[in-house]
């Protein structure tokens, strides 16, 4: 039987999160003092050695990140904390910001150290107005303790805009503009926020830095999947008995995440299809269960792991309807900046949801395929070479689904 | 240099390059949209994708920088798949409206679909359905037709520092919108038309006036007259396909006899006018403390500017109405009592390179002479069409000189065309005004020239007169800025509200590049060296008109006719 491993969640329900005495009683910011008495080199040295790589869904090494930001010269760098939060079904960042807001920030200041940075910002989800009150009330208390130092941290909120996940856009939207991808390169560690090298990291990805610094690179690398160690948080929705979240070691298989932490399907119905990373996730099929739930892993069945939400639909679901529902969704959030997303994600919802009023053709099944496959090399970003990936995955590995559908 | 292989050709180009640039330089042709070679990269149209080896995801080449040992291909069946879906998923939300669209044959995406044998659209057209937006005599938008490469934004923001145009929505419902308001005229728009150039397609244009003309000239009664202005000559060549600066004045005036007109005359008639009352406004200012540094106030894109950006800097401005204007009063009286001709009867039709003109001959305000002073203004650009519509053959054009009494000029007045040319004009009459000596070298080189803004002394009898030019608004913004903080060192400044000048002009042919503004600029000083006579004063029609009519610079009749007041124009501003 696989078990939970808490790292990032170290302190779940075991503190007060509104109380700054509760993280330090737990050896709360002791990581970030060890920093401090090491190199900035050596730091880098350590995350790069302990392999972390990014929890937002990009699987970027961490440490590399950081190795880019610190060998740029400026005057003035910058941490983010990417907190826009938008998967559908995606609440890790969300449950750690309320249960644990300092590990968070201790990361950042963690990270502000190494590459040279004295600023930081959380860039929180408009969706979480709550949230913001507790990541404040933190970093009001961190401050009164001088435990941050010379480092700044600061709240930014969104506007409820889904690409401002994607980190050029967030810095965009930091700087008060619209919120829309930037060309790359120059990359964020390059020029940033407001032109500045900057360092954007998940708010899972900061969670981990303390544990890392305090534990030591081989202990962290020790953990899960060699090529993307640590744990995952993931975020069960659909058709489980437990619809709840958990923390796993990367080398758990999408089998035991639905059976054994979700306690399987209920109703005892068969189980068809899991959808992994949100939205912008692969659906896959029952042969596929056997895969761990690692970066690489999921790579080579040609999914994502994505933000870890883990959408499960039983025998008795409609895919097609789940998946235009899906085209819709990325309909709603394209930022209209370049052609094949503007126009793109407004065909591919408008083509499935003929599909699935059952007035399509196999001559749209084709159309969406020849769309989405050049969607998916040459939007501007993340948002819009993800956006078929639902249907691509769909029509690829639920053929007869669609075949039913057919005029 | 950095080494790479496009397309099986090796090469190297300079570090910091893009794969359109290093393709170039090797002569293969990459198509784009949103990119413009005197604008920003902005990689929004995704068109120009190419394969770079090692990448899974197709790559623009106006924004991927080269690195060594890339390996490029511009034309696979994957870059060409991947062009044509994009350019059906435009063009299916593009009315499919060519024939009657204003770019007919000289639009980017019409282009692009034939060179990509664009054939049965897989995607439904599906189009936005708005109204065009007619709100002002000058510039209009069909916001159904544009492709949102963001080009006019771009050029109405940093180019022109007007910022009349910006973005709405999202997504698929993202639009090209006018700020703070619903449309163009409640916007800050200038009417400078630089978004015409910047715009690939028909998403905007000028109000066209070719159906007035065509009435006025099939009404026997109406006694059709144009105004032709000196940045015209030098543009039109490209409309019907010679080369910039090709086009003989006196086939263009036989030319325009042939369409119709009755009488053809020159506005740079009015240009050595404007040089006579400007230049004696200037020295009024200067002996008798009046408000400096002077504004030229020719350019109406710039008054609009300038009104609506800077009423506190209204008193700047020269009263000096602009040569269209200047011609336009004088024209329905003293040309008409010379003529012996009812001044009801004239239509007056100025031809500029210029869309803020039209709005210009519409203020309430420019009917001194008793009528509106200018009926209609035609773009250059609409002299291109009536020239191909009367299908002229300038082969065996025979060709004809201006009619008289407003149809002499100067070298001094055809500057007016280029930035920094009024300047030197002025100064090239000022100098002898106030010396009494003959200016040796009538030359001001330092006024010439492209680049945003140039600077200049000149010393009359002892007094040190600063002047400096600024063509573009965004660099008429510094200057400004510079007088509002009480930190302008200058006397005199000219404005000119097109990057370039009125060469450069918003009717003038669509210029994609500036390097055409440049060669037109060119040819404005090569035209300049051609007259015999090269000083405003100097013009024999205008010691005419001084004796006959107007008695002296500054003098009441001139008050009358020739100046103008400005009013803030109270708009709502970001």
């Amino acid at each position: 039987m696989a078990e939970e491993m808490r790292v990032v969640l170290r302190n779940y329900g075991k503190i007060n999160p509104l109380k700054i005495t509760d993280y330090l009683s737990v050896g709360g910011y002791e990581a970030l003092k060890k920093a401090r008495t090491m190199t900035r080199k050596a730091v880098i040295e350590e995350i790069i050695q302990s392999k972390l790589r990014g929890r937002g869904g990009a699987g970027f090494n961490t440490g590399q990140k950081w190795a880019f930001a610190h060998k740029t010269q400026d005057d003035q760098k910058y941490v983010i904390c990417n907190a826009d939060e938008g998967e559908p079904g995606t609440y890790k960042d969300r449950m750690l910001m309320e249960n644990d807001p300092h590990a968070i920030f201790e990361g950042m200041a963690i990270c502000g150290y190494a590459i040279g940075a004295n600023k930081g910002y959380v860039y929180c989800r408009g969706e979480y107005p709550h949230l913001i009150t507790i990541l404040k009330t933190a970093i009001y208390q961190a401050k009164q303790h001088g435990i941050l130092g010379d480092f700044d941290i600061e709240v930014r909120t969104g506007a409820g805009a889904f690409v401002c996940g994607e980190e050029t856009a967030l810095l965009e939207s930091i700087e008060g503009h619209r919120g829309e991808p930037r060309i790359r390169p120059p990359f964020p560690t390059q020029k940033g926020l407001w032109q500045k090298p900057t360092v954007v990291n998940n708010v899972e990805t900061l969670a981990n830095i303390p544990v890392i610094i305090d534990k030591g690179a081989a202990h962290f690398a020790a953990i899960g999947a060699p090529t993307y160690p640590g744990t995952k948080i993931l975020t069960l929705t659909g058709d489980v008995n437990n619809r709840t979240f958990f923390e796993i070691p990367t080398n758990t298989t999408i089998r035991e995440v639905i059976f054994e932490f979700g306690g399987g399907i209920p109703g005892d119905k068969k189980f068809k299809a899991v959808q992994i990373g949100g939205a912008s996730g692969a659906f896959i099929a029952a042969n596929s269960l056997d895969t761990q739930i690692s970066f690489d892993a999921m790579s080579a069945i040609n999914s994502t792991l994505g933000s870890g939400a883990v959408y499960v639909l039983d025998e008795t679901r409609d895919i097609i309807d789940v998946t235009t529902r899906i085209a819709r969704f990325f309909e709603h959030e394209s930022c209209g900046k370049c052609a094949p997303c503007r126009e793109g994600t407004a065909r591919l919802h408008e083509l499935m949801w003929k599909l699935n009023s059952g007035r399509g053709s196999a001559k749209d099944i084709t159309l969406l395929k020849k769309l989405g496959r050049v969607m998916s090399i040459t939007c501007l970003c993340g948002l819009g070479q993800a956006a078929p990936t639902a249907i691509l995955t769909t029509i690829e590995r639920f053929s007869d689904d669609y075949e039913a559908k057919l005029m | 240099m950095i080494n790479l292989i496009i397309d099986g050709i090796k090469t190297s180009v300079p570090d910091g390059s893009t794969i359109l640039q290093a393709a170039q330089k090797v002569g293969i042709h990459i198509p784009t949209l949103c990119a413009h070679p005197d604008r920003n990269v902005k990689s929004n149209c995704r068109i120009c994708v190419c394969e770079v080896e090692g990448s899974k995801l197709l790559q623009t080449a106006c924004s991927q920088p080269v690195f060594e040992g890339m390996v490029v291909k511009t034309r696979s069946p994957k870059v060409i798949e991947a062009r044509r879906i994009i350019l059906e998923l435009i063009l299916s939300n593009h009315p499919q409206d060519c024939l009657n669209c204003i770019r007919n044959v000289n639009c980017e995406l019409q282009h692009l679909a034939k060179e990509y044998c664009i054939r049965e659209n897989p995607f439904k057209l599906k189009t936005k359905g708005l109204p065009k937006d007619y709100s002002t005599p000058a510039i209009f938008r069909d916001p159904n037709k544009c492709v949102l490469c963001r080009r006019c934004v771009e050029t109405c923001t940093i180019i022109q520092g007007v910022g009349a145009l910006g973005l709405e929505n999202r997504g698929y419902h993202t639009m090209i919108v006018p700020s703070m308001g619903k449309n163009l005229g409640d916007s800050p728009c200038v009417m400078c038309g630089q978004c015409i150039h910047a715009c690939p397609v028909g998403a905007i244009g000028e109000v066209e006036y070719i159906d007035e003309l065509m009435e006025a000239i099939a009404d026997p009664d109406t006694i059709v007259v144009t105004q032709i202005a000196p940045a015209v000559r030098v543009a039109i060549g490209e409309e019907v396909g010679m080369k910039t600066g090709e086009m003989p004045m006196n086939k263009l005036v036989a030319a325009l006899r042939q369409i119709g007109f009755d009488y053809v005359l020159h506005t740079n008639f009015t240009a050595d006018l404007t040089i006579m009352e400007e230049g004696h406004e200037l020295l009024q200012r200067l002996t008798t403390g009046g408000i400096l540094p002077m504004f030229t106030s020719c350019s109406p894109g710039w008054i609009n500017f300038c009104e609506t950006y800077y009423p506190d800097l209204l008193d700047n401005l020269s009263t000096c109405k602009s040569p269209q204007q200047m011609f336009g009063a004088l024209l329905k009286t003293y040309w008409a009592d010379k003529m012996n001709i009812d001044a009801k009867k004239i239509f007056s039709v100025s031809i500029m390179p210029c869309t803020a003109k039209k709005y210009e001959a519409f203020r309430p305000e420019m009917n001194a002479s008793g009528y509106q002073d200018v009926d209609i203004v035609l773009t250059t650009r609409e002299l291109g069409r009536l020239l191909r519509l009367c299908e002229i053959d300038f082969d065996k054009v025979e060709p004809s000189e201006f009619d008289p009494w407003m149809g002499d000029y100067t070298g001094a007045a055809v500057i007016f065309g280029a930035s920094g040319g009024v300047m030197e004009a002025a100064l090239r009459t000022v100098y002898e005004v106030v010396t009494q000596e003959e200016l040796k070298d009538v030359n001001f080189t330092e006024t010439r020239g492209f680049q945003g803004i140039k600077e200049a002394e000149v010393d009359l009898n002892g007094t040190v007169v600063k002047v400096a030019i600024a063509n573009g608004l965004s660099n008429a913004r510094k200057l400004m800025d510079q007088v509002r903080a009480g930190e302008s060192p200058y006397h005199f400044i000219e404005i000119m509200a097109c990057p370039g000048g009125c060469i450069g002009g918003g009717g003038q042919p669509i210029t994609r590049s500036n390097i055409k503004r440049e060669e037109r600029i060119a040819n404005i000083y090569i035209e300049d060296e051609q007259c015999a006579i090269r000083k405003s004063h100097e013009n024999p029609e205008i010691k005419m008109i001084y004796e006959e009519f107007l008695h002296e610079p500054l003098g009441h009749k001139s008050h009358e006719l020739l100046h103008t007041h400005y009013h803030a124009k109270n708009k709502r501003l970001i």
